[in-house]
């Protein structure tokens, strides 16, 4: 196997092979929580701790697995740990676990983690797998983090719960607090990004 | 009557689990290129929610919520923070069966649904409709109603877009917009049209 340079794996992800823009992953459970900044930061966060345990752990034990049982076994490494997180919200973050509800769950079948750990950890050594979940995290919450800050700033004026945009000058768009403005933003992004990077660009 | 018919309406239209909760997207922006095969993989998910969704109903009652094992003698239990793992472990273990059941006794439907049922583990409308059973607290008769609307909702919604994206073809889109992209604006544009659903009053 080709050496995997550690500055690739970290940082590959973000631009280059974005995990939601590129490999259409962990869309699910992401948007309903981008219409605050911090509510996303808290889940980038977590989803971050998530994928870099999961991916870390799968790859430690992939050699025991047997493959006819392995999506049972990543299944439940990942739910115990976002069974960790979500204990961890309700106990230190009341209000943000209130806040995404049934989302933290959802990190449980977040495509991305799931996709990592079959993709990735089942066939690389503990180490690389750890740098390469925190790099899918960080390329999922890059995503995440700029439909939050638009949809902050433009829906309620504000940004982290600062006013930014005073209502004295500047009428709240309340379509950005709702569900279609997340797709029409996650496009404008896959867009330019596409834009810059044309060998992504789909044969239609 | 009215009230159950009420739970399905809502959970079919108002709250859609795709459109208004963006569950399941993966799939939903995944298996959506042609008709049939999303058809297909929306009639596994109804089957797979309206089993699933009750039968984790009963597991949060009898077994896991505050007090919920007072029938086995132990009334001071609470087993919530299992759910999750519980609830991943029946939807996993319901697809393997249901997988076993169509193979052995109706293998038409099987092969035409073949790769999608495995996939529906990880789709996130069925974890997402058992959570949302148990944050509302549905009881159980109610739990198969919210299982079987959101089902039919979801399915109606990939069946949809994938109409959408068929006619497509014949468009002329920007090269950047091509495919993904352009599938999230049409997904936006009828998760704005779902919202008209949203005044109505059940």
């Amino acid at each position: 196997m080709a050496k995997v340079k550690t500055t690739d794996v970290l940082f590959d992800p973000v631009v280059k092979n974005n995990p939601i823009a590129l490999q259409v992953l962990g869309i699910c459970s992401a948007l309903a929580v981008t219409t605050k900044l911090d509510t996303t930061l808290t889940m980038c966060v977590a989803v971050i701790f998530v994928v870099a345990f999961s991916n870390l752990a799968v790859s430690s034990i992939r050699t025991f697995i047997p493959s006819s049982v392995r999506i049972i076994v990543q299944m439940t490494i990942i739910a115990s740990l976002v069974i960790i997180v979500d204990q961890f919200l309700k106990a230190f973050a009341f209000e943000a676990s209130k806040q995404m509800s049934v989302f933290v769950g959802l990190i449980i079948t977040n495509c991305i983690v799931m996709g990592r750990a079959e993709g990735f950890a089942m066939k690389n050594p503990p180490f690389i797998s750890f740098l390469d979940g925190i790099g899918n995290g960080l390329g999922y919450s890059f995503i995440l983090l700029a439909v939050g800050a638009v949809r902050e700033l433009f829906g309620s004026g504000k940004l982290l719960g600062y006013t930014v945009l005073s209502n004295d000058y500047y009428q709240n768009n309340g379509l950005m607090l709702l569900a279609p403005s997340a797709f029409f933003l996650i496009g404008m992004i896959i867009w330019i990004i596409r834009t810059f990077r044309p060998d992504q660009i789909e044969e239609a | 009557m009215s009230e159950h018919i009420s739970i399905i309406i809502k959970a079919m239209f108002i709250e859609n689990l795709a459109l208004s909760f963006f569950l399941g997207m993966c799939t939903f922006l995944a298996v959506s290129k042609n008709v049939k095969t999303a058809i297909g993989l929306g009639i596994a998910v109804i089957a797979i929610q309206s089993i699933t969704v009750p039968a984790n109903n009963l597991i949060y009652r009898y077994f896991l919520k505050d007090g919920a094992l007072a029938w086995a003698g132990i009334p001071d239990s609470n087993l919530e923070f299992l759910g999750l793992i519980s609830y991943i472990g029946v939807i996993a273990a319901m697809v393997q069966i249901l997988e076993m059941t169509l193979d052995k006794y109706f293998p038409a439907l099987y092969s035409a649904l073949g790769i999608f049922l495995p996939l529906i583990t990880v789709n996130c409308a069925i974890l997402g409709g058992s959570l949302f059973m148990v944050e509302r607290d549905y009881t159980f008769i109610q739990s198969i109603e919210f299982g079987v609307g959101s089902g039919l909702g979801w399915a109606m919604a990939i069946a949809a877009l994938a109409g959408i994206r068929e006619k497509l073809k014949y468009a002329d889109v920007p090269p950047g917009l091509r495919g993904l992209g352009a599938t999230f604006m049409i997904v936006g544009l009828m998760a704005m049209a779902f919202m008209a659903f949203g005044g109505i009053q059940l």
